[in-house]
């Protein structure tokens, strides 16, 4: 059982009347507890290979299928739910909701599945990620290090099967990026979690147990490294 | 073994999801301000509708309450002639009291300051009125005139406005014809009467036994005679007046019922709130466009929270339902708030109205006013809020990822059109509910389109010609404070097309207004007379002739007037012509008093449409009477139909000889029907005299030696015509510029609210430039001159449409040249553009006065 599996992957843009390609006939399969980075220069491919693997957009030709659902069937709202049931996000901007206090965006996935007793969850995870005492604060009142933290408790409240972190350290400084990747890995190992990385830092996708090399929108290496899927780790 | 493929739960997007109502409150917390001010723009459309529509309310229950004082009695029956002996003796002995009236226009005379004036003067006997009270200053001056009255002595009632033009008071003397009265009181206000009425023709009452002493009525003379009734409680006045009808008719009698008088005034007046709810409507539409174009500002800001929220699984629905529920809710706030100041702002209205209500009206809330305002402006908010907020269902979740999508809100949107349509059904149906007729709601929703497709084109030009014109060697200041209109996101057009809407309501009223008094101007100048003599009996021709000569002035026309009315058409009887449905002649064509005139030459104003002027060949021949064109075409009758007209008693036949077009722009004694000479002569008669004075004091000395020798002789002087137009164009043109205000305030509220909503795009603006090295002055500077060139397009795009708009009137409606004063209308650009200015600064305060550090902190 794969919890994504990723079939001739392609996407193409029309553009200026030509037809551009940014992925091409990708491929690869992940198993539950797997750490992925997807790397590569810029304009390669990578975050466009992300968003068809989280929902967020439809492949041209080839399909993905998450946790056995196959993604390029589904509806704009089917794919959100599948979203909010089995898939985490962080992201290299945060994204928070800048309207909502930090406790309040922890809550928001929770509550979307109608959960109770979202409050207490949500306290919880931010207890987890060392900012307990600032849920009340808006995104705006907090550091971009606590952000991205708020982000990462956000990412785990719904307990995704998945997750997927863009560039998660793009906008911290070097020693903040550290202590969040850190957290990352942390959490994603005691969750469980499947992790896939988009990342130029080739220092970050080494920890992550295969990596995949991209280039103009083809797989040009798939490297499996030492570390250990954390899934397996833990059985 | 494959395990099974697991289930997808799509969450219902339901508006009654309390979560989504949790998140729209939540996300709503640090934008209610902002929120709020996008719906101000509709309250104060909503408050004159309300308030509109509440003083209707308490009008209808006021006419209906105060019935009888409008009429001041159980019923009243008029004639123009006096009432034939057999008549009189029959309408003396019905009900339980009477009242007598004569009335009859006639110059009076001050001697204390040797003022004439041209009033209506009423001979009255009896106690009316019945019902309400006869307002008078003093207060006790009514039962010193009843008292006068009886004891035979020569007392007056005197219009309160007409003793204060002329500086009189009760104790001083007016002279009626040939007696002379001691004014013993001011009439304020009689029921039935409004102050306009006492515009047009102020009364003077004096006591009916001495209306043979001021030898004022002569035969022939026009006059009106009225009995007022009172009946026994409890007599059904309306049984009784339909059981009379037919032999009232037949001797040309009109009477009025308490339950006429209400239903007409109720009528009228409805006509008139329902006028004022459209125009009210336009200003809430007005405020519409504005809470469209700020929640597209705001969903745009939205966009990046919604692919967020679409990220973590939110649903297309569901997100969209967060920012209706959030628009709702304050476009509801902004009409509950509305309705209050709406509520409130009825209060004044009975002011605005004072001059046109023949009613006192006592003020409630109307709770059904309240509600159908709320209920309209509501559902119209939502409408054209809907339209920015459709874009939410189609967030892109990607956007998280790429900042520059742009693909999911672009494009057309089939709901988008479906949305207008609604929305110009709604419009459609609110102006039927108000009247009646699909022809006019269509016509009204149209011209609508048309004003604003019109504005927006203009603005659009404006702003392309600014920008393309624009001198490029002109300072720095200059041309970052023009750039600013063009900035992304812009609300420029809609400024213009708000506040130009109000500049050109308040413009073509201020145009239409001069247009109707310029066209009376004109008939004053020249050779064209100025002072029309009549009344003038056979016997006094030559004399006044005489008279007017002495103070060298011309005699332009001198012509007879015959009074009579229609008895038959080709043998038909009005009376049966009137029953016959199928005829399609209007009813008052039939029963009017027509006044005549004989001569065998056309005059400057006339022309010969069809047929020929035919003279008598001999005293026994059919006259061949003139008829005007479109008259012939109302009466549906051609050359060689045959009229028979009873001239006092005398049926005359005639045959219709020719029609006549005639120019009734020209201030000439004109006439529907024309006799020829040789049938009317003997006929009682009186005559009018045109003449041309050149000064006020030349005709004040006339008209003084006028009244002296010919007291029955009125004198209309032209001026004193213009004086009562301008006058009751200033009070009709308040009452629209009061409800045009709601439009130009709007417009300002848009105004403020646009530049708070684009107030952090500003801030960083300013905060670049102050960093760049720009100082706090410059800074203002730029604002006020992109303030400036805002205000300038927009009253400049209002004042273009509306010299438009009366430039047509005059042209096609009122056939007169036009040349609209340029200065009014630049103190009106000047205005608008100040206040503009003074707004947009006021709210930019902040921008300008704040660190810049601070500033995008609090913001951010």
């Amino acid at each position: 059982m794969s919890i994504l599996r990723v079939q001739d992957l392609t996407k193409t843009y029309q553009s200026g009347g030509r037809t551009l390609t940014v992925l091409d006939k990708v491929n690869f399969e992940l198993q539950p507890g797997d750490t992925f980075s997807i790397v590569g220069p810029s304009g390669s491919g990578k975050t466009t290979l992300l968003g068809l693997c989280a929902g967020l957009d439809r492949a041209s030709s080839g399909s993905v299928y998450l946790n056995d659902i196959r993604l390029d069937h589904l509806g704009e709202d089917e794919r959100a739910a599948v979203r909010n049931q089995y898939v985490g996000f962080i992201f290299q901007n945060f994204q928070l909701l800048p309207t909502l206090t930090a406790l309040e965006n922890v809550m928001v996935p929770l509550e979307l599945r109608g959960e109770k007793g979202v409050r207490r969850t949500a306290q919880e995870l931010l207890d987890r990620v060392g900012l307990g005492q600032r849920g009340h604060h808006y995104p705006t009142q907090l550091s971009g290090g606590e952000q991205q933290r708020v982000s990462l408790a956000r990412a785990f409240a719904n307990r995704p099967k998945i997750l997927f972190a863009d560039e998660p350290t793009g906008n911290l400084d070097t020693d903040t990026s550290a202590k969040v990747v850190d957290l990352i890995f942390e959490l994603n190992r005691e969750a469980g979690t499947t992790l896939v990385l988009v990342t130029h830092d080739l220092e970050l996708a080494s920890r992550t147990g295969r990596i995949i090399r991209i280039k103009g929108g083809v797989v040009v290496s798939d490297t499996v490294t030492a570390r250990e899927n954390v899934w397996q780790g833990r059985e | 073994m494959d395990r099974p493929i697991p289930k997808i739960i799509v969450p219902k997007a339901s508006p009654f999801d309390p979560w989504l109502w949790t998140l729209a409150w939540r996300d709503s917390r640090r934008s209610r301000r902002r929120l709020f001010l996008f719906m101000s723009s509709i309250v104060l459309g909503i408050a004159a509708l309300v308030a509109i529509n509440s003083f209707g309310d308490n009008l209808a229950r006021s006419i209906d309450e105060q019935a009888k004082e409008l009429v001041g009695a159980d019923l009243v029956v008029s004639s123009g002639k006096e009432f034939a002996p057999d008549m009189y003796r029959f309408l003396r002995g019905v009900g339980l009291e009477r009242s007598y009236e004569t009335a009859f226009p006639s110059m009076i005379f001050f001697p204390k300051t040797q003022d004439t004036r041209l009033a209506q003067v009423k001979a009255v006997s009896g106690k009316f009125p019945y019902y309400g009270t006869w307002e008078a200053k003093p207060a006790n001056s009514v039962k010193a005139f009843r008292e006068g009255n009886q004891a035979k002595k020569p007392v007056a009632m005197v219009d309160d406005a007409l003793l204060t033009q002329f500086n009189i008071r009760p104790g001083d003397s007016v002279k009626v014809g040939n007696v002379s009265f001691l004014i013993v009181g001011r009439s304020v206000k009689i029921p039935g009467e409004t102050a306009v009425t006492a515009t047009v023709a102020p009364s003077v009452y004096i006591p009916q036994q001495f209306l043979p002493e001021t030898g004022l009525l002569q035969r022939g003379s026009r006059a009106t005679y009225r009995i007022y009734y009172l009946f026994n409680k409890g007599a059904n006045v309306d049984q009784f007046a339909k059981s009379v009808e037919p032999k009232l008719d037949k001797a040309g009698i009109n009477y009025d019922t308490v339950s006429e008088r209400k239903r007409d005034t109720g009528r009228a007046f409805e006509d008139l709130t329902k006028f004022l709810n459209l125009v009210a409507f336009v200003a809430l539409l007005l405020g519409c466009v504005g809470v469209a174009s700020a929640v597209h500002l705001y969903v745009k800001e939205k966009i990046a929270p919604v692919a967020v929220l679409r990220c973590i699984g939110v649903s297309g629905k569901q997100a969209f339902l967060i920012y209706l529920i959030q628009t709702t809710l304050m476009g509801l706030l902004g009409a509950i708030l509305g309705a209050i100041l709406g509520s409130a702002v009825q209060l004044l209205l009975p002011e605005v109205f004072a001059d046109f209500l023949p009613v006192k009206v006592s003020l409630a809330i109307s709770w059904i006013s309240v509600l159908q305002g709320i209920g309209i402006g509501l559902l119209i908010t939502i409408a054209f809020a809907l339209l920015p907020l459709l874009v939410i269902r189609k967030v892109s979740p990607l956007r998280t990822l790429r900042t520059s999508y742009e693909e999911d809100v672009t494009g057309p949107d089939p709901l988008q059109w479906g949305i207008y349509g609604l929305i110009g059904l709604f419009i459609t149906g609110f102006a039927y509910l108000q009247t009646h007729d699909w022809k006019v709601a269509l016509g009204f929703t149209v011209g609508l389109l048309v004003a604003f497709a019109i504005l927006t084109g203009l603005g659009r030009l404006l702003m392309v010609l600014v920008r393309k014109f624009f001198p490029v060697s002109w300072s720095y200041v200059w041309r970052q404070g023009l750039s600013n209109l063009y900035r992304p996101q812009n609300q420029t057009l809609i400024l213009v097309i708000s506040i130009g809407l109000g500049t050109f309501l308040i413009a073509t009223l201020y145009l239409t207004q001069t247009l109707l008094l310029g066209r009376v101007q004109l008939s004053a100048s020249g050779r064209q007379p100025n002072m029309v003599l009549f009344d003038i009996q056979t016997t006094q021709k030559e004399g006044v002739s005489q008279l007017v000569q002495q103070y060298k002035m011309p005699i332009i026309q001198n012509v007879p007037v015959v009074t009579m009315r229609l008895a038959a058409i080709n043998g038909r009887p009005v009376e049966a012509i009137q029953k016959d449905t199928a005829a399609k002649i209007p009813d008052w064509a039939l029963t009017r008093e027509y006044r005549v005139t004989y001569r065998d030459t056309l005059i400057g104003s006339e022309k010969i449409d069809q047929g020929k002027l035919q003279k008598m060949e001999s005293p026994t021949d059919t006259a061949r009477i003139s008829i005007e064109k479109g008259y012939l075409q109302r009466l549906k009758l051609k050359i060689g139909d045959k009229l028979t007209f009873n001239v006092q008693g005398a049926l005359i036949p005639t045959i219709v000889g020719s029609a006549r077009e005639v120019d009734w722009n020209r201030v000439q004694t004109n006439f529907l029907v024309v006799f020829p000479n040789g049938v009317l002569e003997q006929a009682p008669q009186f005559h009018v005299l045109m003449t041309r004075v050149d000064s006020a004091g030349h005709s004040a000395a006339f008209q003084r030696a006028l009244v002296t020798r010919f007291p029955n002789v009125s004198a209309i002087d032209l001026g004193l015509i213009l004086r009562t137009i301008d006058e009751i164009l200033g009070k009709v043109s308040f009452v629209i510029r009061f409800m045009a205000l709601f439009s130009i305030i709007t417009g300002l509220l848009v105004l403020g609210s646009s530049v708070v909503i684009s107030k952090y795009q500003r801030m960083q603006e300013s905060v670049l430039l102050r960093t760049l090295g720009a100082s706090q002055r410059q800074i203002l500077y730029i604002n006020l001159v992109e303030y400036l060139l805002l205000g300038l397009l927009a009253a400049f795009s209002g004042i273009i449409l509306s010299i438009a708009g009366s430039w047509a009137l005059a042209h096609f409606v009122f056939e007169t040249p036009f040349t609209p004063d340029v200065i009014p209308l630049l103190a009106v650009a000047a205005t608008v553009t100040g206040i503009t200015i003074l707004i947009g600064l006021f709210n930019s305060r902040e921008v300008l006065v704040r660190p810049p550090l601070e500033v995008l902190r609090a913001e951010a």
